[in-house]
């Protein structure tokens, strides 16, 4: 791996999820029945050899951090290095940051001190596993200023998003901001590679002449200034900027060839509990389900992603739902297309009903 | 502030469990797997940190490696710690001797020093195949209420019993007036539980003691408790009412296995207060499509097939049209479609291929004589081949 330092953002997008991001920056939703959002990219950056990562945070961190601990459970907990939280006011900026280059002015100071040779960034509101490091052999082999990594699918409108045109060589023609056509397009993951250089010198130059939006500002004039490349990710990828992109996402997971993809390796790591081993009652009936350590089930649960420590009470029949660490639903209810936060507990003999298209949503420690 | 620990605890870890055959070929007792996803040296290690122990010499001698990288730095029980912690103790070569452990009141005279770095005022002992929850800080206060010198932990056995075990004939107050080691005709009920703590200068002076007898065999139970009530020392014993389990033998292994299951286990692991710390795996959570019912699942397993009274440990996967009955699966083990389990402990890595049927149902089993009651166990690492049958009651370790 050639010398690289990464950037994530933990809370960037927010505005796009707001149920869950109440309580919690992007980065540490909960997901997959044991893991947070930011394990994804944390991992990713792990295992392409990054060991210098820092993480910008915003408001509402304590979970994020509370979750990242020293880091040792991705490997970060370095002498040299490591994973180093970058809290808002850290470096440069004098007020909370309002956007994108804002946030990473804030992180010009941490990136100049790993002086490592290339600059990675990250979001963390996606699910996909990607070797970063052939993104950067991409970025030397075609001599780019910067590359963009795009997923290619149906764009689905969020409150901001980049779509980028590119000729037969990856070259980007074009970076359009919330175009409105529809269909397939190349949508950009917001994950980036730059050299170190050159990225401290754009952002340096980006605030001297007062540009706010890194999109707009930057990317947009830098397809006539730079070398802008595009890098074709063609794996599982999932946005997860809206309740129901959450909820299919988890869903996602029953399906076995995005498991596989995802988890079939073991390679995402994540903060590690002490829950026992999952328990099923002699009532129990699971059907394409993932369960983690700590349930108890003695009801009947099917196409479900049960997070830790979840109880399923005897009778009840839960359907097509997301249940977050330590609900607990009573005898005889009846769920289905529901997504509870953490702590929530459903008292025995309720129905509760979303929808495919607009899942029935319970606030982190209801009471119902 | 003094550098010194109030107490520590040596965990007795050097023993191969012979009675356990095929699963301690290559690995020590305490490191077998138990309850899906922990080991046996999870229970010790995590009732010391529970108790506010923070200091551990783990004494190894039999096949270490898994051991070792197992118990690691400690940081899974919280036991990294700048001073104290968990530390594994081998036998290692001094100036003039080279020496194995002879014994388990030689293994802990041989790291007295290890010890005496903490000037503690108390030394608990441990052995490290037991399956319990236990608050040794209750026994410490016990210990220094009595003003003892040694505190034995005990628990009432059924007297039919009791001729398998040490046995403890107490006065009215606790205190022990004498000890039998297996006992022909028990008189009392009590069995020690091999958990002792001592009062730290009388351990040494004893432990060096026995070390100049020729004719001691350097055993606790053997040597050290005798003479110390001999010679009129202050012994008591510490009644322990909970869940507690020899799994030294097959059958008891199996039976600790099966304790966990249920809603209202005999053995309960789910419940948050002294939880039981392990070097829990990164893996994903279960999936499961399929009959699973009265069991325990571990992280990372994909269960297509039926599974029913069972304990299946991290990473197995079970395909559609298998079926585990009866059964203890420990880890990384992969059951082919059409494959049938019944009654059997299968250690961690084995693959059973497809139509292959190991043991039989439990009730025939039980009716075969064999040392394993009828259980059938399957060694580490080895696979089983396509319609291959093993069985009840074999003990396999190379392939079928």
């Amino acid at each position: 791996m050639v010398s690289t330092v990464g950037v994530i953002f933990s809370s960037i997008n927010e505005e796009d999820i707001p149920e869950l991001t109440k309580v919690r920056s992007t980065g540490s939703i909960p997901f997959g029945g044991r893991y947070r959002l930011v394990d994804f990219a944390l991992s990713n950056m792990v295992n392409s050899g990054i060991t210098t990562v820092g993480m910008i945070t915003k408001n509402n961190y304590q979970s994020l951090m509370d979750h990242l601990g020293s880091g040792k459970y991705w490997d970060l907990a370095r002498k040299e290095g490591g994973l180093i939280l970058l809290p808002p006011y850290s470096g440069e900026t004098e007020t909370l940051y309002k956007n994108r280059l804002e946030a990473l002015k804030g992180a010009t100071s941490f990136i100049k001190k790993a002086n490592e040779d290339f600059v990675i960034l990250a979001d963390s509101d996606a699910v996909y596993k990607l070797d970063y490091s052939k993104v950067i052999e991409a970025h030397i082999k075609n001599n780019a200023d910067i590359t963009l990594v795009y997923h290619e699918h149906e764009i689905e409108r969020s409150h901001y998003y980049i779509v980028l045109e590119t000729d037969k060589n990856d070259k980007i023609t074009d970076v359009q901001i919330n175009p409105t056509a529809g269909g397939v397009q190349k949508h950009y993951m917001n994950v980036m590679v730059a050299r170190t250089s050159f990225l401290l010198r754009t952002i340096q130059n980006a605030f001297q002449h007062g540009y706010t939006s890194f999109g707009r500002d930057i990317l947009s004039p830098g397809v006539k200034m730079y070398n802008l490349y595009a890098y074709k990710f063609d794996g599982y990828y999932a946005n997860i900027n809206s309740l129901k992109a959450y909820f299919n996402a988890n869903m996602d997971l029953l399906k076995k060839e995005v498991r596989h993809e995802i988890y079939g390796d073991r390679s995402i790591y994540t903060k590690v509990n002490d829950s026992a081993p999952a328990k099923f009652a002699d009532t129990a009936v699971v059907k394409n389900s993932l369960v983690s350590d700590g349930c108890i089930i003695e009801g009947t649960v099917e196409n479900c992603v049960l997070f830790r420590g979840v109880k399923i009470g005897k009778g009840a029949v839960v359907k097509n739902c997301v249940l977050m660490t330590d609900n607990i639903v009573g005898e005889n209810c009846n769920l289905s297309y529901v997504v509870s936060d953490k702590n929530s507990v459903i008292r025995d003999n309720r129905v509760l009903a979303g929808c495919e298209i607009q899942p029935y949503f319970i606030n982190k420690g209801s009471l119902i | 502030m003094l550098r010194k620990k109030e107490c520590v605890a040596m965990l007795l870890a050097g023993g191969q469990g012979s009675r356990l055959y095929a699963l301690t070929s290559n690995i020590a007792k305490p490191a077998v797997s138990f309850g899906s996803k922990y080991r046996i040296i999870d229970f010790p290690l995590s009732n010391c940190i529970n108790s506010g122990i923070d200091t551990v010499g783990v004494l190894t001698q039999y096949q270490p490696l898994v051991l070792n990288e197992y118990v690691g730095n400690g940081q899974p029980w919280d036991l990294d710690r700048t001073f104290g912690g968990v530390h594994i103790l081998s036998p290692y070569e001094a100036k003039t001797d080279t020496s194995w452990y002879k014994g388990t009141a030689n293994a802990i005279y041989q790291n007295i020093r290890f010890i005496k770095m903490y000037d503690p005022e108390y030394v608990l002992i441990l052995s490290g195949d037991h399956i319990y929850k236990m608050d040794y800080n209750k026994m410490l206060n016990a210990h220094k209420a009595a003003k003892a010198d040694c505190t034995i932990a005990c628990m009432q056995v059924p007297i039919k019993e009791a001729s398998r075990f040490g046995i403890l004939n107490t006065n009215a107050d606790g205190s022990i007036y004498e000890f039998e080691e297996k006992p022909k005709k028990p008189k009392s009920d009590l069995a020690s539980m091999g958990i002792y703590i001592f009062t730290a200068e009388k351990l040494f002076k004893y432990l060096e003691e026995d070390d100049k007898d020729p004719s001691s065999e350097k055993d606790f139970g053997k040597n050290i408790l005798p003479k110390m009530l001999a010679a009129g020392e202050r012994m008591f014993s510490y009644r322990f009412e909970g869940y507690w389990k020899d799994v030294g033998t097959i059958t008891s292994l199996w039976e600790a296995n099966m304790d966990l299951l249920g809603v209202v286990p005999n053995f309960e692991l789910t419940d948050r207060e002294n939880v039981i710390h392990s070097r829990s795996p990164l893996a994903p959570p279960a999936y499961v499509e399929g009959e699973v019912i009265n069991s325990i699942v571990a992280t990372g397993c994909e269960v297509e097939g039926k599974v029913s009274n069972s304990v299946i440990g991290t990473n197995c996967t079970i395909e559609k049209g298998a079926e585990v009955n009866d059964s203890v699966l420990m880890g990384n083990i992969t059951v082919k479609s059409g494959a049938k389990i019944n009654y059997s402990i299968i250690d961690e890595d084995v693959t059973i291929c497809e139509k292959a049927v190991i043991g039989a149902a439990r009730e025939d089993a039980e009716k075969i004589e064999s040392k394993t009651s009828g259980i059938t166990v399957l060694g580490r690492g080895i696979s089983v081949g396509k319609g291959a049958k093993v069985p009840a009651g074999e003990i396999v370790d190379r392939n079928v």
